[in-house]
């Protein structure tokens, strides 16, 4: 027999961290698949950078760090920083872009505060925003999707602008790309023109964007695995989405012609990615039912205010790092009742 | 027979690998050689030693009586010579020995004489009891509290519900389960005088929904019994359904107060087996000197349940389950989510003792690497006292302990779900019981530092107060002598003023004898002068006299 000491438990369930990580992974690759169908190869090329950068820089800060380096690596947190960073970035960047972006989010957002489960933001969204405030033209530069645009780019042209800037096209990179339908949507209307003219620009499909909608599709199927393989709760999607869906809709009762409608809202832009995938990161986001919910809320209300009325046309990303801020206060203020005490804490 | 449930918050599903120790039926163990029966088996003072080394005894014997109010006392389990009173190692998470009565026995098995009551209900709650509390009976579930203590109520307090705990929600284990079919009328006649004593109105036995045969055993006993306030309540099979608040919740749906007792709600919880002994107890005259113990976890050839006598080394036990399967293996006492691995086999069985688990890889598979907690808070999910784990974590591993009682770390039971479900494998309940131990030492450290003040506080004071007591004395002392002084100066005065009046007088009594040498007239006028004089002197002092009066 064994004369080793144990504390009990002796027995674990089968959950482990890099199993959650990869899953969550999986659930993002429906959302990829359609992103690259109806971008084009520039998504391969953002997917495979920021998985290269993120595990490199990394690798490089836990050697630094003295710690174990591929067990570390192997709890998959890096590569699911680099497939939302990417899924998130313009399908057509140059290679710089990205690997600032995830080196970024890897080191400052993540190895800095101490690794997986000690960062205060989320880093991909970290990432996101440094790109976003640093590079405004590269991060505003979206191809059209595939049934909207005039040409469409190879692997051999893709990879040449994306490592080498240059593009075999007349007119450059203008010809490809167009505004985003929430880009859309903002300018005209600070154009004065209505929702209703609006509507009719070619980027706009049925929900949200032409294309657009379908990825978002698939990222709502793979949040509803999520939810099914309870790798997440439903308190973050269902408050966030219901108050983005509520706030604009009460806004486009009042006001039709200069605020869209709520389905809109919920099917463009980063909504239901941020709702599924990035609210619900438990690390920066809040862990009690009762905070998850104010935090998903905060995250919904805040995403509206900034699409209606701040200077970026979408706001999930700003929204989602100020809850992130807020979590820990949400937590300390959301404390459940424990068994046998009556009311408080 | 429908009663109203109520889910207690949090809890797990677990498999329950029951069926791996209920297959067989339940058989006894054999008397074994030796004894080693440890004056502790129970929660509060050892019992103190009644034989000696040499001694003869009887099976049912009392080797040792209980010291103080919360302690029980031990028997003999089998008839034999004592052998030995000395520290044997005992099955304890800590590993330590303690002191401990060695029986050789005779394997004659003797009963020493012994007689029940058959009428339970003639006797009073405080007979009961006494009865209860010489039979050497704690609780059976595991944590082995006195039970005469927990069917004492105390004149004020109602009981209104008894509670018997047949869930047995730890996985593997089965004594209950074996115990209930195969003795459900003893449970059922101990409950009857449980209820008895605790003028409790009714009775619930809960059992899980996982062991259907206990269940229909144990109805159909009261069937035979004709007691309207006894009900069996099938509850669904959760861990830790079994903890006493959890069954609590369940049937009643009231909940324990936090540092509470049941018993402040009108509640009084038992184990099953402990029922059992209690009817053994009192209406057989019984002490508690065997149990039933399942013997079982893929490292077992024959893994099944045992009537073991108290005492009984643990090796012996093994061989009476067919011995080992030549597996490596991890002996564990009690079940995978709160037992504690034991380092010999060499250890006896206790009155606590419910299971012991050959664990091997196949049942307990060693953990994967231990990650960073990522909040994902399913630990606060599965929480049953609705605790946030992952707080306590934190805080208990910064040793930030004000922080972790703040987040209500003694309302932690132990049970084990949120380690069970970490997908960081982290050994949170380790952390708990870490902060636990540092903060009773802490307290205890604080306890001794304030009596130390205290006493040096008081030293002080004392010394304080010796000092002034001696100044004072000091000052009545110099007072007392200077008071002296000034007497002995007027004394001196006054003396100097009677010496001068002496001499004065004296030297007024000396003159006459100047005149000497007088002629015979000279006397006679001196006479007839010092006559007058006398006369003189003596009316003045009658005259002041008179004026006295």
């Amino acid at each position: 027999m064994s004369m080793l000491k144990a504390s009990s438990p002796h027995i674990h369930g089968p959950a482990a961290v890099n199993a959650v990580m990869l899953e969550v992974s999986l659930a993002l690759l429906p959302a990829l698949a359609a992103y690259t169908w109806l971008f084009g190869w520039g998504v391969i090329f953002n997917v495979l950078l920021a998985i290269a950068t993120a595990l490199l820089s990394e690798a490089a800060v836990l050697r630094m760090r003295g710690r174990e380096v591929a067990a570390t690596l192997g709890d998959g947190s890096a590569l699911l920083t680099a497939l939302l960073l990417a899924i998130a970035l313009p399908p057509l960047a140059p290679w710089w872009l990205i690997v600032v972006g995830t080196a970024f989010a890897i080191i400052f957002a993540k190895q800095l505060y101490g690794g997986l489960g000690f960062n205060p933001f989320n880093p991909a969204m970290v990432g996101y925003v440094v790109l976003l405030i640093s590079f405004p033209l590269e991060m505003t530069s979206w191809l059209a999707p595939l049934d909207v645009r005039e040409h469409t780019l190879d692997l051999s042209a893709t990879a040449a602008y994306v490592f080498g800037g240059q593009l075999p096209l007349q007119g450059g990179i203008d010809s490809l790309t167009m505004a985003t339908p929430l880009d859309t949507v903002k300018t005209r209307l600070g154009l004065e023109h209505t929702m209703g003219e609006i509507l009719r620009d070619p980027v706009l499909g049925i929900l949200g964007g032409r294309g657009w909608e379908i990825v978002n599709a698939m990222v709502l199927l793979g949040g509803l695995w999520m939810l099914f393989r309870r790798l997440i709760t439903w308190h973050v999607p269902v408050a966030m989405l219901g108050t983005l869906f509520v706030t604009s809709g009460l806004f486009h009762l009042i006001d039709p012609e200069h605020y869209s409608g709520p389905l809109f809202h919920i099917a463009s832009g980063g909504a239901l990615l941020g709702a599924f995938f990035i609210a619900t990161d438990p690390v920066s986001g809040a862990t009690s039912t009762r905070g998850r919910i104010i935090f998903g809320i905060g995250v919904g209300l805040f995403t509206f205010i900034i699409r209606a009325w701040g200077g970026y046309p979408d706001g999930v990303a700003f929204s989602i790092l100020l809850m992130n801020m807020a979590a820990p206060t949400i937590d300390y203020y959301t404390r459940p009742r424990v068994f046998g005490h009556t009311g408080g804490h | 027979m429908s009663h109203q449930l109520h889910p207690f918050p949090g809890g797990l599903h677990l498999p329950g690998n029951k069926g791996l120790s209920t297959d067989r039926d339940l058989a006894t163990a054999a008397v074994p050689p030796t004894l080693i029966i440890p004056l502790q088996q129970h929660i509060g003072a050892p019992a103190k030693p009644l034989v000696a080394v040499g001694d003869r005894v009887l099976k049912g014997q009392i080797l040792a009586t209980p010291e103080g109010y919360v302690s029980a006392p031990v028997h003999a389990s089998s008839s034999g010579t004592v052998i030995a009173i000395e520290e044997r190692p005992v099955p304890h998470p800590s590993g330590l020995a303690a002191p401990s009565i060695v029986i050789e026995t005779d394997g004659e098995d003797r009963w020493i004489e012994h007689n029940g009551h058959s009428d339970y209900a003639s006797l009073d709650p405080s007979e009961l009891r006494n009865i209860i509390r010489d039979a050497g009976i704690v609780g059976l579930g595991g944590a082995g509290f006195p039970s005469f203590i927990k069917l004492n109520p105390g004149a004020r307090t109602e009981i209104d519900t008894l509670i018997l705990n047949g869930a047995e929600c730890e996985p593997y284990i089965s004594c209950d389960d074996m115990l209930m079919r195969e003795h459900a009328d003893q449970v059922l006649l101990g409950a009857r005088i449980m209820r008895h004593a605790l003028h409790a109105r009714q009775c619930l036995i809960g059992i899980e929904d996982n062991k259907p045969e206990a269940i229909a055993a144990v109805q159909k006993a009261l069937q035979h019994l004709d007691e309207k306030e006894i009900q069996v309540v099938e509850i669904p099979t959760r861990y830790p359904t079994g903890g006493e608040k959890q069954l609590i919740k369940v049937l009643t749906g009231k909940e324990v107060p936090s540092q509470g007792l049941p018993i402040d709600i009108g509640i009084v919880c038992h184990n099953v087996a402990t029922a059992a002994s209690v009817y053994r107890a009192v209406e057989r005259g019984e002490p508690l000197i065997s149990r039933i113990v399942t013997v079982t976890g893929h490292g077992a050839a024959r893994p099944q349940n045992l009537k073991v006598r108290i005492g009984t080394p643990i090796r012996d036990l093994l061989q009476a389950a067919g011995g080992d399967n030549s597996k490596p293996y991890t002996l564990i006492m009690g079940g995978p989510m709160m037992g504690f691995t034991l380092d010999s086999e060499a250890l006896p069985t206790t009155k606590t003792t419910n299971c012991l688990l050959l664990a091997t890889e196949e049942d307990i598979p060693s953990r994967g690497p231990v990650n960073p907690c990522i909040r994902c808070g399913e630990c606060a999910r599965v929480c049953p006292a609705l605790l946030l784990p992952q707080q306590l974590y934190w805080h208990a591993r910064a040793k930030d302990f004000d922080k972790a009682q703040d987040y209500n770390l003694f309302d932690c039971i132990e049970c084990g779900c949120c380690t069970y479900v970490c997908p960081s494998n982290l050994p949170l309940v380790q952390y708990y019981r870490f902060a636990k131990t540092e903060i009773w030492a802490q307290e205890r450290e604080r306890k001794a530092a304030d009596k130390a003040r205290e006493r040096h506080e008081f030293r002080q004071f004392r010394i304080e107060r010796e000092k002034e007591e001696k100044a004072a004395r000091h000052k009545t002392k110099a007072k007392a002598v200077k008071k002296d002084a000034a007497a002995d100066e007027k004394k001196a005065v006054i003396q100097a003023a009677m010496e001068r009046a002496k001499a004065k007088r004296e030297a007024a009594e000396v003159q006459p004898k100047n005149t000497e040498n007088l002629s015979e007239a000279q006397k006679r006028q001196i006479e007839e002068a010092e006559t007058r004089r006398a006369a003189k002197t003596d009316n003045p002092a009658e005259q002041a006299s008179e004026e006295n009066k």
